[in-house]
């Protein structure tokens, strides 16, 4: 498995991050507002507008929501400021240069692909939303809860002139939108609220008496629609857990966290929850209960439409765009790694069209549940992997970053942790139906395990050489 | 300048969410409510970006 650094893959991602090679520097670290911004920036998005309603879809009753999300969310929470953010303060290194050193580069590359794959789809997703709300003004008929496929002209048409103009703008001016968003922000938050709290009346909550009999009668009632699962409180805890599994036991807010002070600031992330992942949840879900009262569309601008009016759908708008844009921005970035030749434009433009072909399908959108879930699945295994190898190896008596001193370029034992916990998820998933939203937690045991118990193996041989010092290889 | 311009964008986001709470009493109808709501959207992007945007170092840079 040993090979010679310098390969032209290597080359290739190194050039692309070589400005964030380094630890974080101690001037650089930043304070606690900056990270209060960002959390409650980065999960008030448009995604926001599907997910309550679909929450709605499966039947959850208002009881299970309302605490599956609240302990769902504090485990995310938890996850965050004890798993992420510890190794993210002790490294001040990004996801890239701490997964390389563990897993080699040709591994991180296979990585980096999928994970661009994966970004693709996911501002397709956050297109989507944008267009059912740019769609509204032309009369263009919307995609239902059920529709997998583009099923009109005008959505096609839409999708792709919302498409073009969100990889436009990412080509000119990806920083200046990341400002925007920051703006954009705490106004979108309180597009929610407003929305969910104008609707109430014509549910019939007139008091906060009544809020709780509606909930459970016309707003979560506990019975699905056809086709979908029945959510119970398990289903909401471990989605409220894993919607950004990626983030934070996938360990990608490494990037984000290692500029913080202390490790503490793990626990800013529960604005980004409580704002982003119950609010505006609940909101969306009050907003969805009403299109379906008045026989409406039941779509994210549409539903924005009814709470807010012009404001909620230039709110779709913005927040699918916005969200959109550094996610194709750092699709490209991934996907820079197979094209090294190409100008950044023109690989944001690739990206982009890709993304705008995904947009298309409605599936995207209206199942965002069931992806968002296979989304962090797939990423997880990496974090396992950090984890083991910062925490467990060392305790263990053996070496961290072992690909980094061996100058491996593809780590077995990380390769393997990936692909079988994978596998065995999907073991899990088609020999007891347990599905995908729960994968996660066995998942990330079972990389871990692997991890180490081959790391074993391919250390032992190195740990039995006398020519091999083990001593202060740990950090 | 700055107080005024921070001002103005807190007007704007009284305005969004504000009428919502006045819908629900029965003070206002939905479609003043919707109105100011418009208009509190424009304030706040007219005049937030100036005192809000700076530089930040804690935004995802390239890998994830």
């Amino acid at each position: 498995m040993t090979s010679e650094h310098g390969t032209t893959i290597t080359e290739r991602l190194d050039a692309i991050n070589e400005f964030d090679r380094d630890p974080v520097s101690e001037e650089h670290l930043q304070g606690p507002g900056n990270f209060i911004g960002f959390y409650s920036g980065e999960h008030v998005a448009g995604t926001e507008f599907v997910i309550g309603p679909l929450f709605v879809a499966h039947g959850v009753s208002a009881g299970d929501l309302i605490l599956g999300l609240l302990v769902g969310n504090f485990l995310a929470v938890l996850s965050w400021a004890f798993i992420c953010a510890p190794i993210a303060v002790r490294t001040r290194l990004n996801l890239y240069w701490k997964l390389r050193k563990i897993t080699g580069p040709r591994l991180l590359f296979l990585y980096n692909i999928v994970n661009a794959l994966m970004f693709c789809f996911l501002a397709g997703a956050m297109i989507s939303v944008a267009a059912t709300a740019v769609g509204i003004p032309f009369n263009i008929a919307m995609p239902g809860l059920n529709d997998l496929y583009p099923n009109t002209i005008g959505w096609v048409v839409t999708v792709l002139l919302v498409g073009a103009v969100v990889t436009l703008l990412a080509i000119l001016g990806f920083k200046q939108i990341a400002r925007f968003s920051k703006v954009a922000a705490p106004w979108m938050f309180l597009v929610f609220v407003a929305c969910g709290i104008a609707a109430l009346p014509d549910l019939g909550v007139n008091s906060l008496a009544d809020f709780w009999t509606v909930a459970n009668e016309k707003i979560w009632t506990g019975v699905p629609v056809e086709g979908r699962v029945h959510f119970t409180f398990w289903h909401i805890l471990f989605f409220a857990w894993f919607t950004n599994m990626a983030m934070h036991i996938g360990m990608a807010d490494m990037t984000i966290l290692r500029y913080a002070k202390k490790w503490q600031y793990g626990f800013f992330s529960a604005f980004g929850m409580y704002l982003g992942h119950y609010v505006a949840w609940i909101a969306s879900g009050i907003l969805v209960a009403l299109a379906i009262q008045n026989s409406s569309e039941i779509a994210p601008g549409p539903i924005a439409y009814l709470g807010a009016g012009l404001a909620g759908l230039a709110a779709v708008v913005i927040a699918g765009w916005t969200t959109a844009n550094p996610t194709i921005y750092r699709a490209g970035l991934a996907m820079q790694t197979i094209t090294p030749n190409w100008k950044r434009w023109k690989v944001t433009l690739a990206v982009g069209v890709v993304t705008s072909v995904a947009a298309l399908f409605p599936a995207l959108m209206m199942r965002l549940l069931d992806f968002v879930a296979l989304y962090g699945l797939v990423l997880m295994p990496m974090g396992a992997v950090i984890f083991a190898d910062f925490w467990l190896l060392p305790r263990l008596g053996l070496r961290q970053d072992y690909a980094d001193w061996k100058e491996i370029a593809l780590s077995w034992p990380a390769a393997s942790s990936w692909i079988l916990s994978l596998a065995a998820c999907w073991g899990i998933n088609a020999a007891w139906g347990l599905e995908i939203f729960f994968l996660g937690l066995p998942g990330w045991f079972l990389a871990t395990a692997i991890h180490i118990a081959f790391s074993f193996v391919q250390q032992g041989a190195a740990r039995r050489s006398p020519q091999e010092s083990y001593a202060g290889g740990n950090a | 300048m700055r107080h005024l311009l921070k001002a103005s964008s807190l007007v704007g986001l009284g305005m969004t969410v504000v009428p919502a709470f006045l819908v629900y009493s029965g003070a206002l109808t939905w479609d003043t409510h919707v109105a100011l709501m418009a208009v509190g959207a424009v304030l706040w992007f007219a005049t937030a970006p100036f005192w809000m945007v700076k530089e930040n170092a804690t935004h995802r840079t390239t890998e994830q």
